[in-house]
């Protein structure tokens, strides 16, 4: 297919040509940037986290009096736990995604201050005895802890855990000892230190503290006995029973409590709370994303057609002199080709230059370089798909045209 | 002339429904999304206090000194309670008010009945005429009232609903946290978003009502616990309420009132002469790096606007600007094609600006069809954005005159806009060449 004379006409009509070009522009750089984001929420929305989300339930109980907690608690536990379907309960101080974060600073060294900046900001867990099972934690290195851990635990004075053992995620180990192992090592705060007995599999914060999303994985469990600061009960059960378990807890804690407020929930509705955001997001960017196709699409399809129109009579003496129907609809794809490259060059820089812009006042991260000629591709596929409907008229118009006048 | 320059519109744009159609689609989906997306943002991004908010003022103190400030070298955006009680006795605006969030039960009145949550917050005697709280009943607490630390409390026309019916509750009791208040105020229909005299604890939108605000010297005194964040440059030395009131964590909002630039400047004064002291006295090692924002200043500091929602805002720009190029290309088209009929009409003496009359006519016919799709959609949209967005922001949205007059509007112009160019074209064009090839 010779380029020459497509370029030569289309330098005729300089402006609809670059009408195209700019909207195919537009479309590419929007695109690149709405299905980045969509990729981002939704890999946020479907975070991994290394617990039995589909079993669980949680009552979150306030207003319980803080002096009887320690006879209340175990009373708590024990009647949950004849709940039919129940196989596991537990109470802690916060649950991932519940949105009540436990914030600390640790550091690696005794001389570091938690406002220094080496520290590592990460969410407390603390958890009572039998935590492990109910949430479905699973150990990568080390141990559980024992017993005797839970049993001589305590919140002490302070807003710290008085206790000597932790047990730290995998992330987390990984940010405060890169490259060792972490069993064995001391972990402080203030005047604090915890020496880490187990390393478990990434489980998620209660908020977005601290690093924001690289640090969402930065928790670390410390076991504790029964005190009034903990106060969300977690059950484990069939994904089935989950619903009727949940309601059924908070029956079971508004009545043994009259005087406090319980609060039953699935995990699986926390999440979606806590996600709320950023699906409604991801639907609002799917929904820009399909209409603007759709109306470049319509864009192409109207302008080409105009073109074809314009131009029976060229048709017809090209057909009456000798071209194909094939020819006639490979010109009008070449012209689209040319015109959607340069659409998509453009799309391109302005796709970066948006993305640039978007990172500098918005908390947008850096797109990978492969949105780009994704970006690019979808759009040139587009614009071929609606340049064949105006091609293929254009190929049907009869050589018989070239004699008819105007 | 102009109706009959609508006529040829309409007879026009028959001629072509397809394209017609196109462009209407075109506009009323671009405007819809924008106009949509503009609704939350204008929700969101709205003054909630606006007749008064340039007077309203939020001190920030640098306690923490050079560790504790963020990457800018910001102050906290709290108080301690030791430096919002230096402010309160002080007492140098024309109104003033530390507070917290509070959440304590009350006991429903009748046999049999289960305690609720409430939320609320512990404030002085001046917050109410401060943020100008409406009053249904009632009213605010004396000063004499904040002293004596009297049991008294304002509550929610909702809580009020729920307690006493709807009454006139003034004078009688709520059992709060096991103890009687005496109700003083029953406050109107009041839910300032964002909820701007206490913008970190809430992160600006709340779903969840404001139930009860008790004399903060009070709650205080009762203990009742900050329900708030609290954050700390390091740990307490006493455990409990006490020793975070003993504490250099931060946990307390505070506002004042500042009535013209002299006060403002007097109170700034005050705030660094504070700071100066405190430094004189050891327990700051540092210069005073204060900050007096206004409301509207630090809502903007605070990003009360997520900023899911300004990206939104120009996501939907973008669409709005394909959707016009893509609308500016059609009328082309379809001006063009009729180049040997403006070629008639100039030949039998039309002005140049007769043929944009008759264009731009036709074009801003389209743009304002596609102005009534736009707010149907839009009016879907708002619709929607309450299954789609969180409930506390979506309640916000709402289609208004304003917003509908908007939409009308910004469809026509935008479409008037896209249709110069193809209306330029159409006006240049020789009649002499369009007659003769005819």
């Amino acid at each position: 297919m010779e380029i020459g004379p497509i370029l030569a006409s289309l330098r005729k009509h300089r402006i609809p040509a670059l009408l195209i070009v700019l909207e195919i522009a537009l479309a590419c750089a929007v695109l690149c940037n709405a299905v980045f984001m969509i990729g981002a929420r939704a890999g946020e929305i479907r975070l991994s986290d290394a617990i039995d989300e589909q079993g669980l339930s949680v009552v979150t109980l306030t207003g319980a009096d803080p002096e009887r907690a320690s006879s209340e608690i175990p009373r708590n536990l024990d009647a949950l736990r004849r709940i039919p379907g129940v196989q596991a309960v537990a109470v802690l101080n916060t649950m991932p995604l519940s949105g009540n974060g436990w914030n600390v600073n640790f550091t690696t060294r005794p001389d570091m201050k938690p406002t220094d900046k080496g520290s590592i900001n990460s969410n407390i867990y603390l958890m009572s005895e039998g935590a492990d099972r109910a949430l479905g934690l699973r150990l990568k290195q080390g141990r559980m802890f024992g017993s005797e851990d839970y049993a001589s635990s305590t919140m002490g004075a302070t807003f710290a855990p008085e206790t000597h053992v932790a047990i730290v995620s995998e992330r987390l180990a990984g940010r405060l000892w890169p490259g060792q192992s972490a069993l064995g090592r001391k972990m402080y705060m203030d005047k604090y230190w915890y020496q880490v007995v187990g390393v478990v599999a990434d489980v998620l914060r209660p908020t977005r503290a601290g690093a924001g999303l690289p640090g969402i994985y930065d928790t670390v469990f410390f076991p504790m006995q029964p005190t009034d600061v903990l106060n969300y009960y977690v059950l484990r059960s069939a994904p089935a029973d989950r619903d009727r378990v949940a309601r059924q807890a908070e029956d079971t804690l508004a009545r043994l409590d009259p005087g406090a407020v319980a609060e039953g929930k699935t995990f699986v509705d926390m999440r979606g709370d806590f996600f709320s955001g950023a699906s409604s997001m991801v639907w609002m960017l799917v929904l820009v994303c399909v209409v603007m196709l759709a109306v470049t699409a319509f864009g192409i399809v109207g302008l080409t057609s105009f073109w074809v129109a314009q131009r029976r009579r060229q048709i017809g003496i090209r057909r009456a002199v000798g071209a194909r129907r094939g020819h006639i609809l490979s010109y009008f794809r070449t012209e689209n080709f040319l015109l959607s490259a340069a659409g998509v060059a453009l799309g391109m820089v302005l796709a970066f230059g948006i993305n640039l812009y978007l990172m500098q006042h918005y908390e947008v991260d850096r797109m990978p370089w492969y949105y780009l000629p994704g970006g690019a591709i979808a759009l040139w596929l587009l614009g071929q798909a609606a340049v064949y409907g105006p091609a293929h008229r254009a190929a049907m118009v009869p050589p018989v045209e070239a004699t008819r006048s105007g | 002339m102009f109706s009959y320059y609508l006529q040829l519109a309409l007879r026009s744009l028959k001629r072509s429904p397809g394209l017609t159609v196109l462009m209407v689609l075109a506009i009323g989906f671009g405007v819809a999304a924008s106009m949509t997306t503009y609704s939350v943002f204008r929700a969101v991004s709205g003054d909630p206090i606006p007749w008064k908010s340039s007077k309203l003022f939020v001190p920030q103190i640098d306690m923490w000194g050079p560790k504790g400030r963020s990457d800018n070298g910001e102050p906290p955006d709290a108080m301690d309670y030791a430096d919002a009680m230096a402010l309160q006795r002080a007492h140098r605006a024309k109104l003033q008010s530390a507070m917290y969030q509070v959440s304590p039960s009350v006991v429903p009145t009748g046999a049999g009945k289960h305690p609720i949550n409430v939320s609320g917050h512990a404030v002085y005697s001046e917050f109410f005429p401060m943020v100008d709280a409406p009053f249904r009943y009632g009213s605010g607490w004396g000063d004499d009232a904040d002293r004596q630390r009297a049991a008294v409390v304002v509550i929610s026309s909702k809580l009020n609903e729920k307690l006493f019916g709807g009454a006139n509750s003034v004078g009688r009791s709520v059992s709060i946290e096991g103890k009687d208040y005496r109700v003083v105020g029953v406050l109107d229909d009041w839910n300032p978003q964002p909820r701007f005299y206490d913008v970190v604890n809430t992160g600006g939108f709340s779903s969840g009502n404001e139930d009860v605000f008790l004399p903060f010297e009070r709650a205080i005194d009762v203990g009742m616990p900050n329900d708030g964040n609290t954050n700390c440059s390091e740990i307490p030395a006493e455990s409990g309420f006490v020793g975070l009131q003993h504490s250099s964590c931060v946990w307390l909002a505070y506002m004042v009132e500042l009535d013209d630039a002299a006060a403002v400047s007097a109170y700034r004064q005050y705030l660094d002469g504070y700071a100066r002291d405190q430094q004189q006295a050891g327990r700051f090692g540092w210069a005073p790096n204060n900050r007096l924002r206004s409301l509207p200043d630090w809502l903007d500091s605070e990003k009360v606007v997520p900023s899911d929602t300004k990206v939104s805002l120009l996501v939907a720009l973008g669409l709005l600007i394909v959707c016009l190029v893509n609308t500016a290309g059609l009328l082309l088209a379809k001006f063009l094609r009729r180049s040997s009929e403006i070629g008639v009409r100039r030949a039998l003496g039309a002005q140049r600006t007769a043929i944009y009359a008759q264009f731009l006519t036709e074009a801003g016919i389209i743009g304002l069809a596609g102005g009534v799709l736009g707010l149907l959609l839009t009016g879907v949209g708002v619709a929607s954005v309450s299954w789609v967005l969180p409930k506390d922001i979506a309640s916000l949205a709402r289609l208004d005159a304003p917003l509908l007059v908007l939409t009308l509007l910004v469809a026509t112009a935008a479409t008037l806009l896209a249709g110069l160019y193809p209306t330029f074209r159409a006006s240049r064009v020789q009649p002499a060449w369009q007659l003769k090839s005819n």
